[in-house]
């Protein structure tokens, strides 16, 4: 018996692929189109809703890629929420820019932003990293609060010759026979899909990518995936920097459809950030299911329950705290654990060749 | 001249304040390494705690606290006991996000009960006696006690942490939590302890808190913040160092205030984001970490 013969010489492969990826694809896309053609028959507030429901799903998967994944436990992305939104401002207001080309404008300049910020919040680790990132976004509202062309601390609002200047609105308005603040809506609405799949899309091509295999790994256990060669600084600046572009793009759009802003609502710790963790974690975090589940969830909780105020958040508080005591991979994760679903599937599992071909391509000592 | 004066007095006294808010948090990182969020609204908590003491009994609020210190400590052994031990392990995320909720339910609760009006603890002349230092500059006598108390509770801190069994046993699990269990000490009782302890420092925090300033339920968030960069502002593990990195922060307050009433606290974040850039450690780190 050899020393050769006794090494086999099988390599294995891994694959992403679901079980069933052809048939949710085809459900997605239909599920989209759905989406798409809503306006058609729905009313405007079924509309506002669910631009409320799309944004707050596309902050979810972002705090979700970063707290979930790379383990940047993050209290401070209203500071992107907010800077998106002043800078849309700014752009169509004291800039002239067309709104829609001042959104992906708004979130280029948060990644800006973002690189200066990561500079001086990265020394911070772990616990310690989610108040700095909180200390940062209050200098971002103060420093909003002092400057006087966009308000200053009482805010502004857009002018209605700029909400009315969205590119398309007369052709929703012919196509659809709807008036001005309704199709402002509508296009609001679309752009909101198209933010929120753009998000969801990029996430999971993330995670289905290389980056997303060393993000996966940084999620289970940092100091392996740094022993395995992962670069963990450099992954993790790429998930702040490209968060906060995304995360700068949306609260752009928020403002374009809230039309006026003020640095506490616009820099508000509870709305863009207690709302957008209790999403994902009651949704399972460290998934791209949990925040789509969490976000429906909060949803529903918000159009039935916001109306008591105080007495809601504190249920909204106590449901995250028994959620992550109790279940701390939420409800998608007491879903997987009875049955192996994944709508998005970007695990990796070992590609097992038929029988017949690991006979061939074992050789086994005799 | 005397402006830029009194500006830096008022700052080393303010940061006495600043000192009270960290000292609590100091404690909770250094022995469970807890992250608090909800800390700034657990030190409002105890300033409507002191509040009702006082008013119910009609007790000045210095002996009100007195009373209120051991139903506050019993508080905090109980919220580490049944809550907090549960969330404290390997991974960030528990902790974290538990004291995130228990922030907002905190915040949303005292809101309920107490309405958002602005309170205020009373203590009669005490309130606005100044002692003047000539030429112009004055030192009120409640900030000067706020100072005096924080140095107070640092030594007793100190002295609690390097000259006791419990003091000891502190020390141990903070620097080797297993190898602490091996050697038969109760994690779970010397953490509920030790957030007892930083409960009973939270109330000393509220009782000038109170009396120095009006005070709501949301004000939580921005003490929490304050304490947080005073503790890091002076390196982690060292309660003098905390004192340093309150004061620090309160100088920055007072001469941001100084330049334009409206950068007081911006000029303090921007304080603690220079610390951090420069001296990321703090500037009274530990020897060893």
């Amino acid at each position: 018996m050899g020393e050769a013969a006794a090494k086999p010489t099988q390599t294995f492969r891994t694959g992403t692929a679901g079980r069933a990826p052809g048939a949710i694809a085809a459900i997605a896309c239909v599920m989209l189109l759905a989406l798409a053609l809503l306006p058609v028959v729905a009313g405007r507030n079924l509309i506002q809703d669910m631009i409320f429901l799309f944004y707050m799903l596309a902050l979810a998967q972002c705090w979700n890629l970063l707290a979930g994944y790379a383990g940047l436990i993050s209290v401070g992305q209203q500071a992107f929420v907010g800077l998106g939104g002043y800078l849309l401002f700014a752009l169509t207001l004291l800039g002239g820019i067309d709104p829609l080309l001042a959104i992906p404008l708004a979130g280029l300049v948060s990644a800006l932003f973002a690189l200066p910020t990561a500079f001086i919040v990265f020394r911070l680790r772990g616990a310690y990293f989610a108040i700095g990132t909180w200390v940062v976004a209050e200098v971002y509202r103060l420093v909003f609060a002092q400057f006087k062309p966009l308000g200053g601390g009482t805010g502004m609002s857009l002018t209605p010759s700029i909400t009315s200047s969205v590119p398309g609105i007369e052709w929703v308005k012919a196509l659809l026979n709807v008036r001005t603040p309704a199709a402002r809506d509508l296009i609001s609405y679309w752009a909101a899909l198209a933010l929120m799949v753009g998000t969801l899309g990029f996430v999971y091509l993330v995670l289905r990518s290389r980056r997303g295999l060393a993000l996966g790994a940084i999620r289970d256990h940092e100091g392996a995936a740094a022993g395995l060669g992962v670069d963990i600084y450099r992954v993790k600046l790429a998930v702040y920097v490209a968060t906060a572009a995304m995360t700068g793009m949306i609260g752009a759009l928020i403002y374009l459809q809230k039309a006026r802003i003020s640095p506490d609502a616009a820099f508000s710790v509870t709305d863009w950030t207690a709302y957008v963790v209790f999403i994902v974690v009651i949704g399972g975090i460290g998934t791209i299911e949990g925040p789509v589940v969490g976000a429906v969830i909060f949803y529903l909780l918000q159009r039935y329950l916001a109306d008591f105020g105080a007495s809601y958040l504190i249920l909204l508080g106590t449901l995250g705290i028994v959620v992550m005591l109790f279940a701390p991979k939420g409800l998608w994760g007491l879903i997987t654990e009875r049955y192996d679903l994944a709508l998005f599937p970007t695990r990796r599992r070992l590609v097992i060749p038929p029988r017949a071909e690991i006979a061939r391509r074992v050789d086994f000592p005799k | 001249m005397t402006g830029w004066l009194d500006a830096l007095i008022q700052g080393v006294l303010l940061g006495g304040l600043y000192a009270l808010f960290a000292a609590g948090l100091s404690l909770m990182f250094g022995v469970m390494r807890l992250v608090n969020l909800a800390h700034g609204d657990i030190i409002v908590l105890a300033a409507f705690a002191i509040l009702v003491v006082a008013g119910k009994l009609g007790l000045d609020p210095f002996v009100a606290v007195a009373l209120a210190a051991p139903i506050l400590f019993v508080i905090g052994f109980a919220l580490q006991h049944v809550l907090l031990n549960r969330t404290l392990g390997r991974d960030l995320l528990p902790p974290l996000l538990v004291t995130f909720g228990l922030s907002i339910i905190i915040q949303n609760g005292l809101l309920q009960i107490f309405s958002a009006d602005s309170q205020r603890l009373r203590s009669g002349a005490i309130e606005t006696a100044s002692i003047p230092l000539g030429g112009g500059i004055a030192i009120g006598v409640v900030p000067l006690l706020t100072l005096l108390s924080a140095i107070a509770v640092i030594v007793v801190l100190n002295m609690i942490f390097y000259r006791t069994p419990i003091g000891r046993a502190f020390r141990a699990t903070s620097d080797d939590l297993e190898v602490a269990e091996l050697m038969g000490i109760d994690i779970s009782r010397i953490f509920a302890t030790a957030m007892g302890l930083a409960f009973v420092v939270i109330a000393i925090a509220a009782l000038y808190l109170g009396l120095r300033a009006n005070f709501d339920p949301t004000i939580g968030p921005a003490r929490l913040l304050y304490a947080f960069e005073a503790v890091i502002i002076g390196g982690l593990g060292s309660f003098w160092g905390t004192l340093a990195g309150g004061v620090v922060l309160g100088l920055a307050q007072t001469i941001g205030a100084r330049i334009d009433p409206e950068w007081q606290i911006l000029a303090g974040h921007l304080a603690f984001l220079v610390v951090l850039a420069l001296r990321p450690r703090g500037l009274f780190p530990r020897a060893q970490d």
